[in-house]
């Protein structure tokens, strides 16, 4: 195979508080024709600045200082920007981590699709309307000659995310840059962007390189893996051979963390009184029902992981409890006593027991606080402690949530890490001391080894202070890791619960045997194996044959 | 005609020029990125500042040599160079000032502070001083008419035009000092225009928020309110209430600017309502603010404690603009005498007192410099506090390199 892309010794800076820091250190890159490779590490890492860089682009305010970057004999950072231009979206195309947020939402996705054709000249607009139909049918889109003439705003995440990977191929560019193009996807959705992707550009012979910081992810699309850390390169193998045998500590680490498994606590005794106990919710927003007779138990020290894909009903449930919505009918018990539906109705004492953390820490924090003011409101509104008993009482959480009290406490959030902001909201929670809570995809926004560290801190709390809680997640994996019990909701309704260990053991109800399939494993033919299995393999081609019929 | 031709034949020629510029530095650079991936506007761009520039340069040459009457063309132009030069020297020695002098915090807000902040904090600072001390600072009293001192001595103390010098500014058309009436305007029409900035801001910014966090019906007939007052041309509608007002306050003329104060900051407070509601709903939804209801919070440690901090960046660069709105309001119904009442001394009111002297423009352009020493004291001051502002948002909002 020829050589495409050869990066070598790039350093690239970035400028905060006047002075340049670096991002990325003297790594080197090499990429052959129709091989794709795949770029892992935690957030920070340099991933993405190291994928723009490989089209000779960084973002305001970084700059490549040294290095390379070569091709197909085109010097990148030498060429002219109209020389540049020619080349990008043509040859080399980016594929962004959000397509809702990189469409224009006030054209048409055909429009969107047609102008990089049209304006470099591949293509007329009616050729390229044709073509982007092929593609769409290609990439299993619903109707693929009419999905284009919506907006961006009427088609679903997943969907969005493959009319972008279409609209990369438009050209069809010798190199593509996917920028984490499933991380905001659920496990069923990211099953059939990844399978698009991987057929479409197997079919065209695309080289890409993959920025993910999932590794079973990684696992399927990647022919080698190149692991960054802080700029720095780890190591780089081809897939298999880091797969089975990596060989620097730091991978190792990212490899073990899927393996945290806290045991599964004993079933508790039938006629003990749950913590919460739900039974028989329904709500509704306005009109639309969106809960049907949802019931369950969350006893004292256990955890329930309620499972199911986005719209579920999942944080409904959530919001049903915490009483933010008032459910339409049904009751919520807290210790075999009737809560008030309506959380304005609750005393001071029923919303102490009952706390939450959330998915987003950047929202959950108000960013115009400290620390020690976030976690100090609790402390001073529930326990009634001032001036220095209060202080002392965030220190005392601080160091539960193994934060160092004195670094942290003046901080404002945005001068945390997501994973220490993760922990504040856990800190804050912790802080009126209640007996049950609910976390709402509290890890889903964070790396695997901040995850793991997370669901570790959870753990620990909930053996040291009897906690009850009830997690809500889509990741498969962490359900795994940390429920007792586990709760599988589709539309609104309970499709199947249970113990964990009968959860993860055959026979299962269709749709948790369709949400356990999805979840990517850290097996190189998981994808191509289970494809086969449903009998998916090349429902593209068939689509484009059908529509050609027609 | 042929003036249209010039101006078509500089262009060009400067069109012309700017590919050359960009030829040439692309030979001498041996292709460096600036000149190579320039495109033709730009480099047109560079080549039309140049020769501005030159022509400013060229004509303040003119206005330091030319003798009367054709300096007289030239006067305006003369002041507005030196004005500036001046007041950019004084805002550069203020900012390193600041940057030498104070705690390691002030230091560095003035180490990152452009010059045109410098120049707005350094404006306003003695517009504040000014106010504060002015019947310290002023040579005479507001209402003080001069005995034995001639009426409309024209600005500047040049005793060729009949200028004095015991009254740099010269006097009004009653014989009273303008330099001191100005000194007492800054503290009667800018100590309103903050008063009534700030009760503006009171009314709307607490409706505005309430209708965010509490919605529903009472969010409706609030939105409705300001729609029907909004819909009303404000100047016009200023005008009708101060008509009223000054029938209900008679001769009374503390009274009046009472009643101006409170009809101004609610027909101001309407637009505060606007956008404090139109923040406030984004911040609402915040995860924050569902965190602190279920902790059972009330509503006024919610609006003051969760959501007002993260709405001061945009109520700030509100506040500086609705401020010269205000200002300027009350200039305008002074101007049209139902302001601030004689014989308080008050910029709007000296600009109309003195506007016909702007007719000398073209032959005595000292003498019609008269009215516009309170005209540019607003201009100034307006100036400045957008430019205040305009850095207070880019700090706030983060939009740094």
């Amino acid at each position: 195979m020829s050589r495409l892309l050869t990066m070598k010794d790039v350093w690239i800076e970035g400028r905060s508080d006047e002075t340049w820091n670096p991002i990325i250190n003297g790594v080197d890159l090499h990429l052959d024709k129709g091989e794709v490779l795949g770029l892992i590490g935690e957030s920070g890492a340099g991933k993405s600045t190291m994928g723009l860089a490989a089209m000779g682009f960084c973002r305001d305010g970084v700059r490549i200082s040294k290095g390379s970057v070569d091709f197909d004999g085109i010097n990148l950072l030498k060429a002219s920007a109209a020389r540049k231009r020619a080349l990008l979206g043509k040859r080399i195309a980016y594929v962004a981590q959000s397509a809702a947020a990189s469409f224009n939402p006030a054209h048409r996705i055909i429009d969107q699709h047609t102008e990089g054709p049209v304006q470099h000249g591949v293509m007329s607009k009616s050729e390229s309307e044709r073509d982007a139909m092929e593609l769409y049918a290609k990439l299993r889109l619903p109707d693929p000659e009419n999905i284009g003439f919506r907006y961006p705003h009427q088609v679903s995440g997943g969907q969005l995310q493959r009319a972008m990977t279409a609209m990369a191929m438009s050209c069809r560019p010798d190199l593509i840059i996917f920028d984490e193009p499933t991380t905001a996807l659920d496990v069923t959705t990211q099953i059939e962007v990844l399978a698009s992707i991987r057929d479409i550009v197997e079919q065209f012979g695309t080289a890409a390189i993959y920025i993910t910081h999932d590794l079973a992810v990684v696992a399927q699309m990647a022919d080698r893996i190149k692991v960054l850390l802080k700029g720095d390169e780890v190591e780089t193998a081809e897939t298999r051979q880091m797969l089975s045998h990596p060989k620097a500590e730091y991978t190792k680490s990212l490899w073990a963390v899927r393996e945290f498994k806290r045991p599964q606590k004993p079933a508790v005794h039938t006629s003990a009184t749950p913590v919460v106990s739900v039974q028989g919710i329904t709500a509704a927003y306005g009109k639309i029902n969106v809960l049907h007779d949802v019931s369950f138990d969350i006893h004292e020290g256990r955890t329930v992981a309620v499972v199911g894909e986005s719209g579920s009903g999942k944080s409904t449930t959530a919001r049903c409890i915490t009483g933010l919505l008032p459910p339409r009918g049904g009751v919520i018990e807290f210790d075999g006593v009737a809560l008030p539906l309506d959380y304005r109705k609750r005393n001071k004492h029923q919303l102490r027991q009952v706390q939450m953390i959330y998915q987003m820490a950047d929202t959950a924090l108000n960013p115009r606080k400290t620390i020690g003011e976030i976690i100090g409101r609790p402390v001073e509104f529930y326990m009634g402690l001032k001036g220095r008993d209060k202080r002392r009482r965030v220190e005392e959480l601080l160091d539960e949530i193994e934060l160092p009290a004195d670094r942290y406490i003046d901080r404002l959030p945005s001068e945390l890490s997501g994973g220490q902001k993760q922990r504040i909201g856990i800190a804050r929670a912790l802080a009126a001391e209640p007996k049950f809570i609910i976390c709402d995809e509290v890890t889903s926004a964070l790396d695997q080894l901040v995850a793991e560290g997370i669901l570790k801190l959870l753990a620990r709390l909930q053996d040291e202070r009897n906690l009850s809680y009830m997690f809500i997640t889509h990741d498969l994996a962490t359900v795994r890791s940390i429920a007792d019990e586990v709760v599988v909701m589709k539309d609104g309704e309970v499709v199947e619960q249970g113990p964990k260990t009968d959860m993860f053991r055959p026979p299962h109800h269709p749709y948790t045997d369709l949400l356990l399939s999805s979840v990517p494993e850290m097996n190189p033919d998981w994808l191509s194996t289970l494809l086969a299995e449903r009998g998916i393999d090349n429902i593209g081609d068939a689509a484009v044959g059908k529509m050609n019929q027609e | 005609m042929s003036v249209w031709l010039q101006i078509i034949g500089v262009l060009v020629a400067c069109l012309a020029l700017g590919w050359l510029l960009r030829f040439a530095g692309e030979r001498v650079t041996g292709g460096r990125p600036f000149f190579r991936d320039m495109s033709l506007s730009v480099a047109f761009g560079y080549v039309v500042a140049v020769v501005v520039l030159i022509w400013i340069i060229w004509s303040y040459y003119l206005a330091r040599t030319l003798v009367a009457p054709e300096v007289n063309k030239y006067f305006f132009f003369r002041l507005a160079i030196e004005g500036f030069l001046l007041f950019a020297a004084a805002a550069w020695l203020f900012r390193l000032l600041g940057r030498s002098v104070g705690t390691a915090g002030s230091k560095k807000l003035f180490r990152q502070m452009p010059l045109t902040a410098s120049f707005g904090l350094f404006t306003i600072l003695i517009y504040a001083l000014l106010a504060i001390f002015a019947g310290v600072i002023a040579p005479h009293g507001q209402e003080q008419i001069l005995q034995g001192v001639a009426a409309n001595i024209p600005p500047g103390g040049d005793p060729a035009i009949g200028g004095s010098a015991d009254y740099p500014l010269g006097t009004d058309q009653i014989g009273r000092d303008i330099l001191s009436r100005l000194i007492y305007g800054a503290q009667n029409t800018v100590g309103i225009a903050f008063a009534t900035t700030c009760l503006a801001f009171f009314i709307g910014g607490t409706l505005g928020f309430l209708a965010a966090t509490l919605g529903g019906w009472l969010d409706q007939i609030l939105s409705r309110t300001v729609d029907v007052l909004m819909a009303i041309p404000s100047l016009i509608f200023a005008l009708l209430l101060m008509t009223i007002a000054s029938a209900w306050a008679g001769s009374e003329k503390g009274l009046l600017t009472f009643y101006m104060v409170i009809i101004i900051a609610v027909i101001d407070s309407t637009r505060v309502f606007r956008l404090a509601r139109a923040v406030g709903v984004n911040i609402v939804v915040m995860d924050y603010i569902e965190a602190a209801k279920l902790r059972g919070e009330g509503l006024t440690y919610l609006i003051f404690k969760e959501i007002l901090p993260n709405a001061t960046a945009p109520l700030l660069a509100e506040f500086g603009l609705r401020f010269c709105f205000v200002f300027l309001t009350i200039a305008s119904l002074s101007f049209l005498g139902v302001g601030i009442q004689p014989p308080l001394a008050d910029w709007g009111t000296m600009v109309r007192d003195l506007a016909q002297f702007i007719n000398f423009a073209a032959f005595a352009p000292r003498v019609a410099s008269a009215p516009l020493l309170a005209a540019g004291a607003i201009a100034l001051l307006t100036v400045a506090v957008n430019f205040v502002v305009d850095w207070m948002l880019h700090r706030t909002t983060g939009l740094k390199e």
